[in-house]
């Protein structure tokens, strides 16, 4: 049935090439410290139990609001909890929020790219004008909607609703981009090929197309979750995502520190500067991930 | 114009002669705009229907009520309208006598008209006019104006709440002539018999009042205006107090604000503190189950600590006194005596939370797991909600905060959609009356939201509202709160605590138990 | 062009029409409303029959259907309802504070595009120097500090260092511009250096780009001097997704600076927001999203339309 028979055999010379991560290492040095540094956080994250000096639920109302000190490397809160501590947690929440909420938002957006690139005609047009009424909320003003329209939802601690709110946002974006390139491609002619073989729609669009925004789709993965641990932040510090006694790093910048900061200075210094630190790892890599498979994309 | 001046030039010779008699500096001075911060904005002008603070600090200095509380004697009560009143001996007739010469700021004359139709607004409003404080003059029968200085209220039953009630800020007296028109205008329209013409109010930013000078107190009031600066965030609040640009705030402060604020102003400022008549509250939705079970109700009481936790949160939250259903301080609230044989008030924890594991199993109910509904406010709830996480943690409850949106917080407790949840209660005056509504049975209280019916609370309630006898009254709100705090379908965490922090300028404010009173800023001025 | 240009701004409707009925569906499926948030929010003894009335009278008693037929209807006549909350025209609340949101957006977006305009050109034309990585480490740095806290730290600086916060309340920068921007320098500074990032970055890619592009190259072999080449044809060429980047922050800026206007205590458009979604305040919000949405379509407009000026291709496709 099919119309190629045979492929023909082509060969390459292929020049001696280095292993891809050395390749990277080699050529973004700047990506692959933040690299390191996001492994790092990543494992700070997941061992904080065995990482934190102190639980970061136990109140100590001897130590309430300490300086930072030998036993309190950054000081304690209001409530006495030990801020490295609850810094660490914090790093759980945010990469939890961040990662959950971008997996979530770039791959529904991807997958809908995809589809609108390869249905075209009336499909794409409907689905084009729903992602432009998303695009016409700001980010942060669409986010709020969606957490005050869902209320909250725990799951082990964290907040579905919270996570669907930061992914929302994020879904048309991705999804633009991820259609722009499934369009050059579904002009190509090997998906022409393709479907002239009769393969379906689901085979075409994961086994021909996917591939080939897979490199869009990872760049944008990384710049949003810069994006949502940001957003994240924003939306704890107005009081409207993650809840006390949990540890967050934008609750930790909202509440009685807003109270104490002058008194207190490290109950916000170290928090934001855990957030950006996150945020600039993220964002840098995002780049030099960019840098190094696709330099002439957009994001 | 001419009269304007004219009237002008009078009040500064006023000022001059004041001057030259009396040295000393307590002698109040005229003139200067007083600048404070309010941390919300009223949505309407209209008294009879609001219920917020932020209504009251901008609105009360442009109206009068009947009567006021003595500023420094609180909880006495003194004319504000009234000139002298009497009360019969069977206690259903109330006569006021109004103060002569009183105006609008239209110049219209103020007269018993106005009050007659002010309380009726209150009592029965028509016209889309919206009263919300209908329930406490129920008692009302009927208002009679026999001249156009006394108004003569006829009550249906004796209520010992009659007098506090009729000084409650929220009274204000309108202009009969114009709701009479409109029932509806005060919500948009500011026009008082009070020390201050309104001026402006530009919407989220600030509101302005100026002196109204043919006000019925001679010399009154001092301060040329008033300027009222909307600050929701707190830390700009307190930024800006610290700055000089508000020289008060009347809602209160944390103390963590207190602190800083004396570290870098030091005696430039005067610190101001008082028990404040605003309770924070634990309800068990007593439809849902354990919550249905008295003993486990009790259990989770006497999990808390409550002299412990008050010393330790009084240091970051608003909030800091131990107390039963009425305000700590107040004469008919239980002394620390009575309290501590209360369950859950006792000063042994060890005792008690070792009792409340035993209740827990009595009732059956292992590794009790709450969702405890707390309202999305960093001060004190925020706090409070924190502090009794880790008690319930001591016994072996495992507690999942939920501080939502405040509309979906204020759905959740009123609809029942909840199981434990941290509620407040907040009056203008000590009331039993007020107070002890959040007690009462549902059907009996809008303010209930346990969603139980208890027929004894509800008898002890009416016996003490009709009881004139404060000895007697203050028996039967002891046996009222020993059945409340047994039951505990309701169980008070701890009182609130008012920190006020004014530049030392601000001279001839008095605090109160209470952000909802001495706001009319009649007798306040600045010393330069 | 003038086909493209229709066909364009018919296209502008259904989105609009799609951005009415999700903000006005989205409202109401919250639980509660702006009655209880008014009466019960200070625990003030409301009875339901007051709550009711209360309801009736705001017409949220109504079928939802009505509801949004008379919001429609409203707005075809220019009629955008009135606050929920204060009772007030929506249009005059949003006045009131539209002006001090763009004066923000404004400054911060001049603030930026002056820096960002020759520090991105700088990192192309000394592309993976040190100045090129030490300013992508500083814009990338922009992108990651949030403007909130950037914000906080501000004021914080100010009132330990000088003991003096920037003015409480707007004053237009027509009546006394020293205290106007004495007020609002700071918070368009806090969310200028994120925008100041993004279009600093963009300049830097998009010169990267045309510095490759064959015409380019044409005139280094023409001999140009280097500058002419920089200044007259790359500049020229880049400009245009430059220009689109800015564009789209600022129409984020006006309603996006939600969380900045609250560290500052600003009145404007974000902390409306903020405070009429806390308050359902449905009427207020709905007008609010709707004039940023349109605020934004029309931005994408003039883009859409620009690009096709330039690149004709656009036009017939």
């Amino acid at each position: 049935m099919s119309i190629i028979t045979a492929t023909p055999e082509i060969t390459y010379k292929v020049p001696r090439r280095r292993h891809p991560a050395m390749q990277f290492v080699a050529t973004q040095p700047l990506g692959a410290a933040s690299l390191v540094f996001i492994v790092m956080l990543f494992l700070a994250g997941v061992f904080a139990d065995f990482v934190v000096p102190y639980d970061p639920l136990t109140l100590d109302y001897e130590a309430m609001l300490a300086a930072p000190s030998a036993e309190h490397w950054l000081g304690t809160d209001a409530f006495g909890r030990d801020v490295f501590s609850r810094i660490i947690f914090g790093a759980r929440t945010a990469l939890a929020v961040g990662l959950l909420s971008s997996f979530l938002g770039s791959t529904i957006g991807a997958a809908i790219g995809v589809a609108s690139a390869h249905f075209g005609g009336r499909v794409d047009l409907a689905i084009q004008g729903f992602m432009d009424v998303l695009l016409s909320f700001p980010i942060i003003v669409l986010a709020l909607a969606v957490v005050a329209m869902l209320g909250k939802r725990l799951v082990g601690g964290i907040d579905v609703n919270l996570i669907l709110a930061i992914a929302i946002p994020m879904m048309p974006r991705v999804e633009r981009v991820v259609r722009s390139s499934a369009l050059a491609i579904r002009e190509m002619a090997y998906i022409d090929a393709a479907r002239a073989a009769g393969y379906g729609n689901m085979r075409i669009i994961f086994r021909h197309m996917a591939p080939n925004v897979v490199a869009p789709y990872l760049i944008m993965f990384t710049a949003f979750m810069a994006q949502a641990i940001l957003l994240e932040a924003s939306l704890s510090f107005l009081g409207l995502g993650v809840t006390e006694p949990t540890a967050a790093w934008g609750l930790m910048l909202s509440g009685t520190s807003q109270e104490f900061y002058s008194q207190a200075p490290w109950m916000i210094i170290f928090p934001g500067v855990a957030i950006s630190l996150a945020v600039f790892s993220f964002n840098l890599f995002g780049d030099s991930l960019r840098d190094y498979l696709d330099p002439r994309l957009k994001v | 114009m001419i009269k304007l001046s004219l009237s002008l030039l009078g009040t500064l010779a006023l000022v001059l002669g004041g001057a030259s008699t009396d040295a000393v500096a307590q002698t109040p001075k005229r003139g200067g705009i007083l600048k404070f911060a309010v941390s919300a904005e009223p949505p309407n002008y209209d008294c009879h229907a609001a219920t917020s603070f932020a209504f009251i600090h901008p609105v009360r200095p442009h109206y009068n009520t009947l009567l006021k509380f003595d500023e420094p004697n609180y909880p006495k009560v003194k004319g504000d309208l009234a000139q002298s009143w009497t009360m019969s001996p069977d206690g259903l007739t109330y006569t006021f006598k109004l103060k002569p010469n009183i105006k609008f700021h239209d110049g219209t004359p103020m007269t018993s008209a106005d009050v007659k139709a002010s309380y009726e607004r209150i009592v029965n409003p028509t016209g889309g006019a919206v009263s919300i404080r209908k329930a406490a003059y129920s008692d009302i029968a009927s208002i009679e104006t026999p001249d156009a200085q006394t108004v003569v209220f006829k009550l249906k039953a004796r209520n010992a709440s009659m007098l506090t009630n009729f000084a409650s800020p929220w009274d204000c007296i309108y202009s009969a002539a114009k709701i009479k028109a409109d029932p509806k205008f005060p919500e948009k329209n500011v026009l008082g018999t009070g020390p201050f013409k309104f001026v402006e109010h530009v919407a989220g930013s600030h509101w302005v009042g100026e002196r109204f000078a043919d006000y019925f107190e001679k010399g009154r009031p001092y301060l040329d205006g008033f300027r009222a600066i909307f600050i929701t965030n707190t830390a700009a609040r307190v930024n800006a107090l610290q700055a000089g640009e508000v020289l008060s705030e009347f809602r209160g402060h944390s103390p963590a604000d207190r602190d800083r604020l004396k570290a870098a102003l030091g005696d430039k400022i005067v610190v101001h503190e008082s028990p404040w008549i605003c309770s924070l509250v634990v309800t068990f939705n007593t439809e849902k189950k354990p919550f249905d079970d008295a003993r486990v109700r009790r259990a989770l009481s006497l999990a808390i600590d409550r002299w412990k936790g008050a010393e330790a949160l009084s240091k970051i939250a608003l909030v800091r006194n131990v107390g039963g259903v009425l305000r700590p301080g107040y004469e008919m609230a239980a002394k620390e005596a009575e309290l501590v044989k209360y369950p859950g008030y006792g000063k042994d924890i060890n005792k008690a939370r070792a009792e409340a594991k035993k209740l827990l199993e009595q009732a059956g109910v292992k590794d009790l797991k709450i969702k405890f509904l707390n309202r999305n406010i960093p001060m004190p709830y925020t706090p409070v909600g924190i502090f009794l996480i880790d008690q319930w943690r001591q016994i072996g409850v495992t507690v999942e905060h939920d501080q939502p949106e405040t509309r979906a917080y204020i759905t959740g407790l009123r609809g029942g959609n909840y199981e434990a949840g941290l509620d407040f209660n907040c009056d203008a005056v000590d009331d039993p009356n007020l107070q002890l509504a959040k007690f009462i049975s549902a059907d009996k209280s809008p303010i209930n939201y346990g969603r139980y019916t208890d027929r004894k609370l509800d008898d002890l309630y009416n016996k003490q509202k009709g009881e004139l006898d404060n000895k007697k009254r203050y028996a039967l709100i002891r046996e009222f709160e020993q059945h409340a705090l047994n039951e505990a379908y309701s169980i008070p965490i701890i009182w609130w605590h008012r920190i006020i922090i004014n530049w030392k300028q601000i001279k001839g404010w008095y605090m109160s138990p209470s952000h909802y009173l001495n706001q009319d800023l009649q007798d306040v001025w600045l010393d330069s | 062009m003038l086909r493209y240009t229709i066909h364009r701004a018919l296209l502008m409707i259904p989105t609009l029409l799609g951005v009415a009925v999700l903000v006005f569906v989205l409202l109401r499926l919250m639980p509660g409303d702006i009655v209880e948030m008014r009466f019960l929010l200070e625990g003030g003894q409301v009875s339901p029959e007051t709550l009711a009335a209360e309801r009736a009278r705001l017409g949220l008693d109504k079928e939802i259907w009505w509801q949004f037929y008379d919001w429609m209807t409203g707005i075809f006549v220019g009629d955008f309802g009135i606050s929920m909350w204060t009772g007030r025209p929506v249009i005059g609340e949003i006045a009131t504070r539209l002006e001090l949101s763009m004066q923000v957006a404004i400054m911060a977006t001049v603030l930026a595009t002056m820096l960002a305009l020759p520090l991105g050109t700088i990192a192309a034309l000394y592309k993976d120097s040190w100045i090129d990585r030490l300013i992508q480490v500083f814009a990338i740095a922009g992108l990651a500090v949030p403007s909130f806290w950037l914000g906080m730290l501000i004021i914080l600086g100010l009132l330990l260092n000088f003991n003096w916060i920037p003015p409480l309340t707007f004053t237009p920068i027509y009546e006394d511009p020293a205290k106007n921007l004495s007020q609002l320098i700071w918070p368009a500074l806090a969310v200028g250096y994120r925008y100041m990032a993004v279009a600093a970055r963009m300049t830097r890619s998009t010169i990267l780009e045309v510095l490759q592009e064959d015409y380019i190259r044409t005139a280094r072999a023409k001999g140009l001097y280097e500058r002419l080449v920089v200044g007259r044809h790359a500049m020229r060429n880049a400009m245009l997704p430059v220009i689109t980047v800015i564009g789209l922050e600022f129409a984020f800026l006006i309603g996006g600076l939600v969380v900045t206007e609250q560290v500052f205590n600003l009145n404007g458009i974000g902390k409306l927001f903020v405070d009429t979604v806390t308050r359902a305040d449905y009427t207020m919000v709905q007008a609010l999203v709707m004039l940023v949405a349109v605020f934004f379509i029309l931005i994408n407009f003039a883009v859409d339309l620009l690009y096709a000026v330039f690149d004709p291709r656009i036009r017939y496709n």
